[in-house]
């Protein structure tokens, strides 16, 4: 099967690669591009570590061919630090209420968490429990999650007004 | 988990589409959201020389509400018929069991369109669009096409849609004003498919009754219809328990899908009926 030329934005940088249309975006993202922070969790769709967010949706990179998002806009959790490298608001706030304890969900939980708080940045519990439904964590029992997100969004919102 | 390998086309309409399909005939298969075929891919029980992504044709894309009839594009996806303004209030029950599909990754990607055309009885859209009368409509070859959401479904993954034929668009009437309208889904976890699930539309003197992953396709009966239609609850349920079909799986036995069907069944029609004016 000929190799097809892949052009993306990941984390702001524009990126190019040859693929086999069949690779899935998780594997053109850990193998070709070395970004590490998407993880393979359950491979069927179901666990949302391997979250990414693509043009502007949260999308489960294990279910995406990379053939299908070539010229596409991906960011990861890498991409979600501060400008100057220092931890973003989500990052800081899931190490601050313990959102996370073997963190092999993490990047997954704080990429999606992002989305949700773009489409919707005063949400409820319950809107953060319905919004991070596609994500699963085996530790924590959710709770201090459902924190750390509710927390970045009172951060987030305080950081907006201060810029007013 | 790797698939096997495909030729990746992106047409960017819909005459190109079809042209391709022609070309490669069962070797071709159009992917829209993919959350159904790519899983399948990656368990190697779908294979095709040639995938069609339909994401560049704008044709399939949008949502209109007419004061009669709500129009939308087979590339719609669950979230934005979650999302859109006036859907809701013309339609609340494409909103209310849109929110039940899935999760909210899958809800992004997934279309209506490939939720209807693919003929899993455990999709929520198909019985709902026998609920709403929605009508299909087909391009191929030949021409344009339109079939009854009630006459699509022949059994589990067999559609009246043929190999060269491309699901393009759905059109749904605009239930009356004061019509009631519920969709009530028990499923054993999010995410899950329906253990049953039913939708109901009541108000006016009509009523429309249908029902999900109780048979190899969705159940719409006329004769539940009717029986709601003329305010008989018991009769109604009597008669859709007669009609569907469950077989025993990982949700339970004949028996227990039964029962939950005919307590999703009353929950729906409580529902709507309260929601009625």
């Amino acid at each position: 099967m000929s190799k097809m030329h892949v052009k993306l934005t990941v984390n702001g940088k524009q990126v190019e690669g040859l693929a086999e249309p069949r690779t899935l975006l998780i594997h053109f993202l850990r193998e070709d591009l070395k970004i590490t922070g998407p993880h393979i969790g359950c491979e069927t769709s179901h666990c949302g570590a391997c979250t990414v967010d693509i043009d502007g949706k949260s999308v489960k990179s294990c279910t995406t061919f990379v053939a299908q998002v070539n010229g596409a806009d991906v960011t990861t959790v890498e991409g979600l630090t501060n400008d100057d490298g220092s931890l973003g608001v989500l990052q800081e706030m899931f190490r601050e209420h313990h959102g996370l304890q073997c963190g092999f969900c993490t990047p997954g939980m704080i990429t999606r968490a992002h989305r949700l708080l773009q489409e919707n940045p005063n949400p409820s519990e319950e809107d953060i429990r319905f919004g991070m439904a596609g994500n699963l964590c085996r530790c924590t029992g959710y709770q201090n999650i459902v924190k750390a997100i509710s927390a970045s969004a009172d951060m987030l919102n305080a950081q907006k007004e201060a810029a007013e | 988990m790797i698939p096997a390998g495909f030729e990746y086309h992106r047409p960017g309409d819909i005459a190109s589409a079809i042209g391709i399909l022609q070309e490669y005939g069962d070797e071709a298969r159009v992917i829209a959201g993919g959350h159904s075929l790519i899983p399948m891919m990656k368990l190697r029980m779908a294979e095709m020389g040639h995938l069609v992504d339909l994401q560049a044709i704008n044709e399939l894309k949008g949502v209109n509400v007419g004061a009669d009839t709500v129009t939308l594009g087979a590339m719609v996806t669950q979230h934005e018929l979650i999302t859109h303004d006036g859907l809701g209030s013309a339609i609340p029950l494409i909103r209310e069991a849109a929110l039940q599909i899935a999760d909210p990754q899958v809800r992004y990607a997934g279309t209506i369109g490939g939720n209807v055309a693919n003929g899993d009885p455990g999709n929520d859209m198909p019985g709902l669009m026998q609920c709403l009368n929605a009508t299909f409509e087909l391009s191929g070859p030949d021409g344009t096409r339109s079939v009854a959401a009630r006459e699509f479904y022949e059994a589990a993954y067999f559609t009246a849609r043929e190999d060269e034929e491309i699901l393009t668009r759905i059109t749904i009437p605009v239930p009356g004003a004061g019509v009631g309208q519920a969709y009530e889904k028990q499923k054993r976890k999010i995410g899950d498919y329906a253990t049953a699930a039913a939708a109901v539309m009541l108000g006016n003197g009509q009523a429309s009754v249908a029902m999900t992953n109780l048979a190899d396709t969705p159940v719409w009966s006329e004769s539940a219809s009717a029986a709601l239609a003329d305010g008989d609850v018991d009769g109604c349920v009597a008669a859709m328990l007669d009609a569907i079909d469950p077989v025993a799986d990982n949700r339970g036995p004949v028996e227990f899908k039964k029962h939950v069907a005919a307590v999703m069944l009353r929950r729906a029609i409580a529902r709507a009926q309260s929601r009625a004016s």
